[in-house]
């Protein structure tokens, strides 16, 4: 046995009354190696309209250390054994140069915690064509369209998957005519751009389109503000509002000139992972994860716990750690991974993006999960939601 | 002569029923915090007693008068009288405890701890736990060979079978099975482990002498989608003749040939049909449906879901006393 292992055994058998040596002989043989780094770059707290949630530094990290934690379950009993390294570049460091030094020809797998711009300048360089990039932050379709990467796979659900969840919702519910709100920022326009996309897809109806302009005008309070914002002749059914940022969102709801319900970015949110989800089996990893991390898990650390297993599933499968053989087998037909949502997770083939389950949920209650019943599908019911093989734009050189 | 058939149609009904041993079918409901018990014959729900907090994994001891129920949220397994429904005891599970068995003499009971991937063996008489077994991560489905000789764990996120000695209470062997292994169940004669896979949808028969897999059977339903298919209990009959799976979100069972490993059937059943027992004679089958609130009841001759009872809200586990 390894000497870490022994070490392991020893703290181990002060705990229990039985050895882990146990099970030793079933898989005497050496270990197998199979190194993981989680790369992010430090962080500013961003503006926020409320102290409610405190600024989270480590989103991400902890669910990757989760994950190697399960991965390294399993390895005991396979003889593998999963490492996890992490680089968090500083606030005025230069990840390329980080990637190059630290990660390149070391790590076949990078769990990249990034924008959207600096994965794409990590996948154009030459030390990562022989690296498979998990992206655990960004949401943008563009990235799994024409900018996508062969060697980049996504996590969390894209703007279109998100969109489409709600769509889907909403058009259960009825309501068919929509009040679009969207915020002065890219990702508001982005989100805003996937949620008309979803209304075309699913028949619905914008009846009104607005952009909320920040402006430094006294007269303008929220109380007054959003009600005569919301003052429309058109007649609509909710308000859809995009702002990612969290700049007026929370303002919106109660506010409105008719009583609407809030559904979008705010009120009713479309996400991979949330505090009240406690079905199929989510009570235990919520319970694990906040043991180990002290608080809630994020849609970032779901994500790379996600990541982090996806390959601890395909080199126990596989009894291997080579890269290509890990990532032909997590792109093929019987992987399936394990995501506490009810339905087995896999890869799209065409481009990338993890087929997945989309949570519906209102501050204190999960609502639904999309997909929704009754949206059907001849493959799967989860390709309803975002880009389905025939829309994508996405041409993998591979 | 029409009259006369249904005349004695009548009269072999009754006497059928006057025949059928009266059983009691015990049900755990996760959301009542209760446990619900079932007349089958009468197809009744004779009464709902309270047992504590998010009740789900239950057993009844072989002389049948004790049923052993995991209530989850109070962290205990607790022993109640399976006449009185009194409280008499209780074990120590270890925290959050879901599934459980009993060994065939009923002196010991084994426990998944399943946040601290640990399985527990508690000595039932003196209610002692007396050994922790380190397994994978999230252990769920666990059942003890007829013969006593295995213990078997199949930890979900770990995707593994541990075979566990009995008398050592250590791992002896490891089966790699298809992903978020649930449940697991030998055939009487200890011969084959039936293990169910909720993500891949499949049915594995593991061979109990070379702990291999010796078939993998692909459940399907024409007009349900592959991702609904969601393997969890299962059982075998005596003879194994015939194997039965609920299929979970597909809300059906499926009636498997345990001979050729063919799906022979099909059963339409309640919503998230999650755990199965038999009746003492093995003439019907018992099936607990998570989110439709209600058990069925099939019968085993004419292969058909003959009623289903509504019985509270998220009705888990099932025990059968005769």
């Amino acid at each position: 046995m390894p000497s870490i292992n022994l070490a392991l055994s020893i703290i181990i058998n002060l705990i229990l009354i039985m050895p882990l040596a146990g099970a030793a002989p079933v898989y005497a043989k050496a270990k197998q190696a199979i190194n993981i780094a989680y790369l992010t770059q430090e962080q500013t707290a961003p503006p926020q309209l409320s102290n409610l949630d405190p600024f989270i530094k480590n989103k991400g990290l902890i669910g990757a250390e989760l994950g190697i934690a399960d991965d390294n379950t399993t390895g005991e009993f396979t003889g593998q054994q999963f490492n996890l390294k992490t680089v968090i570049v500083p606030l005025d460091g230069n990840i390329v140069d980080t990637f190059n030094q630290e990660l390149a020809n070391k790590f076949q797998y990078v769990v990249v915690n990034l924008t959207a711009d600096q994965l794409n300048q990590l996948a154009d360089l030459p030390a990562a064509k022989s690296v498979l990039l998990f992206d655990v932050a960004t949401l943008d379709d563009a990235l799994r369209n024409e900018q996508c990467r062969s060697n980049v796979l996504h996590l969390l659900p894209s703007r279109a998957m998100r969109a489409d969840a709600l769509a889907q919702y909403m058009m259960k519910k009825r309501w068919t005519k929509w009040f679009l709100v969207i915020g002065a920022t890219q990702e508001g326009r982005l989100f805003a751009d996937a949620i008309k996309r979803a209304a075309k897809r699913f028949g619905m109806k914008i009846v009104v389109e607005k952009l909320w302009e920040h402006t430094y005008d006294a007269r303008r309070t929220t109380q007054s503000d959003v009600a005569v914002f919301t003052q429309t002749d058109d007649d609509y059914d909710v308000l859809v509002v995009a702002d990612e940022q969290g700049e007026f969102g929370e303002y919106l709801d109660y506010r409105t000139w008719n009583p609407r319900p809030v559904i979008g970015t705010q009120g009713l949110i479309a996400t991979a992972w949330h505090k009240t989800h406690e079905q199929w089996g989510a009570v235990q990893i919520q319970n694990r994860f906040k043991e180990k991390a002290g608080r809630w898990m994020e849609e970032q650390d779901y994500a790379a716990y996600l990541a982090v297993r996806a390959v601890g599933e395909a080199a126990t499968r596989t009894g291997s750690g080579d890269m290509s053989r890990v990532k032909d087998y997590m792109l093929g037909a019987t992987f399936a991974l394990n995501g506490y949502t009810g339905a087995p997770l896999s890869f799209r083939s065409w481009d990338g993006q993890l087929r997945q389950p989309v949570l519906l949920a209102a501050p204190r209650s999960l609502v639904a999960v999309a997909p929704i019943e009754g949206f059907l599908h001849p493959k799967t019911e989860l390709d309803t939601l975002g880009y389905d093989q025939p829309e994508s734009q996405c041409q993998w050189a591979k | 002569m029409i009259m006369n058939k249904i005349g004695l149609t009548l009269i072999l009904g009754l006497v059928c029923v006057g025949a059928v041993h009266a059983e009691t079918v015990f049900v755990t409901l996760e959301k009542d915090n209760a446990l619900a018990v079932v007349d089958p014959v009468a197809g009744k729900l004779i009464k709902t007693v309270p047992v504590g907090q998010r009740p789900r994994g239950i057993a009844i001891s072989p002389d049948n008068k004790f049923l052993y129920i995991a209530t989850s949220d109070d962290n205990t397994i607790k022993i109640i009288d399976a006449v009185t429904f009194k409280e008499v005891g209780k074990l120590p599970s270890g925290d959050d405890p879901e599934t459980f068995a009993l060994n065939p003499a009923g002196d010991r009971l084994y426990v998944s701890n399943e946040d601290d991937s640990l399985v527990t063996v508690i000595d039932v008489a003196k209610k002692k736990a007396v050994k922790q077994i380190k397994v994978g991560v999230e252990p769920e489905g666990i059942t003890v060979s007829p013969d006593n000789r295995w213990l078997i764990s199949a930890a979900e996120t770990t995707n593994m079978v541990h075979w566990i000695d009995t008398k050592t209470n250590a791992i002896v062997a490891n089966t790699l099975v298809d992903p978020r292994p649930r449940a697991v169940s030998f055939t009487a004669d200890s011969r084959q482990l039936w293990v169910t896979s909720e993500m891949a949808g499949t049915l594995m028969i593991l061979d109990a002498s070379t702990q291999q897999i010796i078939k993998t059977v692909k459940l399907e339903v024409s007009g349900v989608t592959a991702d609904k298919i969601q393997p969890v209990g299962v059982v075998i009959d005596k003879e194994r003749r015939r194997g039965y799976v609920a299929l979970g979100p597909a809300n059906r069972v499926a009636v498997i040939n345990a001979q050729t490993f063919e799906v022979e059937k099909v059963l339409l059943v309640g919503q998230r049909v999650w755990n199965l027992a038999f009746s003492p004679d093995q003439k019907r089958l018992y099936t607990t449906n998570g989110t439709s609130n209600d058990i069925s009841i099939i019968d085993l001759d004419s292969q058909s879901v003959t009623k289903s009872i509504g019985v509270g809200t998220y009705p888990w586990g099932v025990a059968v006393k005769p």
